[in-house]
């Protein structure tokens, strides 16, 4: 399929704006010649991920970029990188690939991307809007923008961030258009889901890894998620399915923008396929996620992807109650930090604020070791390949008890089985 | 002879590796070493370096096109990349590693029939241009 470019498109692609934005142009082209979109539209903002450093590639890449030139020519926000530039102290990297990875990160800088450094630019005050298109990357950044904000981005990967942003332009294709955004698979939640584990901000995480593994590359629809679901829990669920699969989007019925029924879901097609999830088949998600049984942990890790003011709050209250006793992390964005009550407290209780990076993708618990309990079903799928640690996946409440107890607490109430503690 | 599509044009031979579930190559694919390292992957350990690197589709990270990049990039990469379900992210690695290096793998799709045809361990030759993917033995 030909693409068809505008006046100004083929300008961009035979270097009259300079040597960069023709190599983002050439490679958007390749890249809508891969998604058979049939021409390039505007995006709004973009988010880029290339900024986290994995080798020397991606320096490659953005020194080709900064000779040619380049400068976003939309608002860029910065994912991740791996250092915490508020607390280096943290951070364990070696001399050089810690020189590497900032030269990386002012390069992006240097470009105009805006310093965020977090992988939850939906707390930013600059996210999209309904119906905005925008460049994303970051796997739970796509699904949430996707998903709970109603803007369209495709499944965006590293160095194409990069080539929206200054280009402002992207492929037609995937979740930029109505026909791929409609839901394919459906999952409904069992009446042998207690109301307790129902409304516990465990489940919608344990369903996030549940549909990434069952859906492959449908769009899926949840029913039977309380109405009141909020964003924070809405993250956690597409962070898990963007982890143990490839989900861009998802839908919840009566919470999601453009799901208010299950036939809006669906879009006037039938589902190919249903799974009812079991309290059960939750058990086994929190079990997948789960690398030992029990007994001793070293360190707690919260905040994959970075934690929000209403959730820095809430383990203000819960650490308050049950101080940890072994080193507890909190993982959050630098704009979020400065703006949140809940940080001496936190302090004071003992728990260290990560901010700029986040631990499971560079070393900072390395003097500590494992195990390490988390709540977040990311960090339980890459921690125990990216760090080599055992990992034990629980409740916010399971977290922070476990880590005053200094070995894994497991609610027998949550989970309506007998507790081995 | 079985068509599919074309992500990244090339050609290569080597011996099929042939996975039984998606990778992500970001926190799946050392690329320092080209090995498996995706604890939850029932085919963890195995080396895709020089191999026909078969997999249904991608998986999670965004990040995976850096990772396959920089395999390139280190010589660590697979020969070529066959897939049952076309990936974006898969696809830009390979593009943006000729940008940068003149050098790139072919990645391409091929039906499901033809997809499950390929036994783990063959030697085959991988064609993929103008939509055609072939697969067979070396000729």
């Amino acid at each position: 399929m030909a693409v068809e470019l505008s006046p100004r498109d083929r300008e961009m692609l035979d270097g009259r704006h300079g040597e960069a934005v023709g190599l983002a142009m050439r490679i958007l082209i390749d890249m809508a010649r891969v998604w058979q979109a049939d021409r390039l539209i505007d995006v709004t903002s973009a988010h880029v991920d290339s900024c986290l450093y994995h080798g020397q590639a991606g320096l490659d890449f953005v020194e080709k970029l900064l000779a040619g030139q380049a400068h976003v020519a939309v608002p860029t926000t910065l994912n991740v990188s791996s250092l915490d530039l508020l607390h280096p102290e943290l951070i364990r990297l070696d001399a050089d690939t810690a020189s590497r990875a900032r030269r990386l990160m002012d390069a992006y800088v240097a470009m105009g991307c805006r310093p965020t450094w977090t992988c939850a630019p939906y707390q930013l005050d600059s996210r999209p809007a309904f119906g905005e298109h925008v460049a994303w990357a970051e796997s739970n950044a796509i699904v949430f923008a996707n998903s709970v904000l109603g803007a369209r981005t495709n499944r965006y990967g590293d160095f194409i961030d990069i080539c929206a942003a200054i280009t402002g332009r992207v492929p037609d294709a995937g979740l930029h258009l109505d026909e791929h955004r409609r839901g394919r698979i459906v999952f409904r939640l069992s009446d042998d889901v207690s109301d307790r584990l129902l409304h516990d901000e465990v489940t919608p995480t344990c369903i996030g890894h549940i549909v990434g593994k069952e859906s492959g590359t449908d769009v899926p629809v949840i029913v039977g998620l309380p109405l009141e679901t909020g964003e924070d829990r809405l993250k956690a669920l597409g962070a898990a399915a963007a982890s143990s699969g490839a989900v861009a989007m998802f839908h919840a019925v009566g919470i999601t923008p453009e799901a208010p029924t299950l036939e809006d879901a669906l879009g006037g097609d039938g589902a190919a396929r249903e799974i009812v999830v079991t309290l059960d088949r939750l058990r086994a998600a929190r079990d997948e996620l789960t690398t030992i049984e029990g007994g001793p942990i070293s360190a707690v890790s919260v905040g994959t992807p970075h934690m929000s003011v209403d959730e820095l709050d809430l383990l203000a209250t819960s650490v308050g109650r049950h101080p940890p006793t072994v080193p507890f992390y909190a993982n959050t964005g630098r704009d979020v930090s400065a703006g949140a009550g809940a940080l001496t407290v936190l302090a004071d209780a003992g728990v260290t604020i990560v901010t700029d990076t986040c631990t499971y993708i560079t070393p900072i618990l390395h003097d500590v070791g494992g195990p390490v309990m988390t709540n977040s079903a990311k960090w339980a799928w890459y921690a125990p390949a990216n760090l080599g640690f055992d990992v034990v996946f629980g409740s916010m409440e399971e977290c922070v008890r476990s880590a005053s107890l200094g070995r894994v607490w497991r609610d027998p109430d949550l989970w309506g089985e007998a507790s081995d503690a | 002879m079985p068509e599919g599509r074309t992500l990244v044009a090339g050609r290569a031979a080597g011996l099929a590796l042939v996975l039984a579930e998606p990778l992500s190559f970001w926190g799946g694919l050392d690329p320092e070493t080209g090995e498996l390292i995706d604890t939850h992957h029932p085919q963890r350990g195995a080396v895709v370096t020089d191999r026909i690197l078969v997999m249904p589709s991608g998986r999670g990270s965004s990040s995976s096109s850096y990772i396959l990049a920089e395999a390139i990039r280190a010589g660590t990469a697979p020969a070529a990349i066959v897939l049952r379900e076309a990936d974006g992210i898969v696809a830009l690695g390979a593009i943006v590693a000729r940008e940068l290096y003149g050098t790139t793998i072919p990645v391409g799709v091929l039906d499901a029939d033809a997809f499950d045809a390929i036994a783990d361990g063959a030697l085959v030759e991988v064609i993929v241009g103008d939509d055609v993917v072939t697969m067979g033995p070396p000729g």
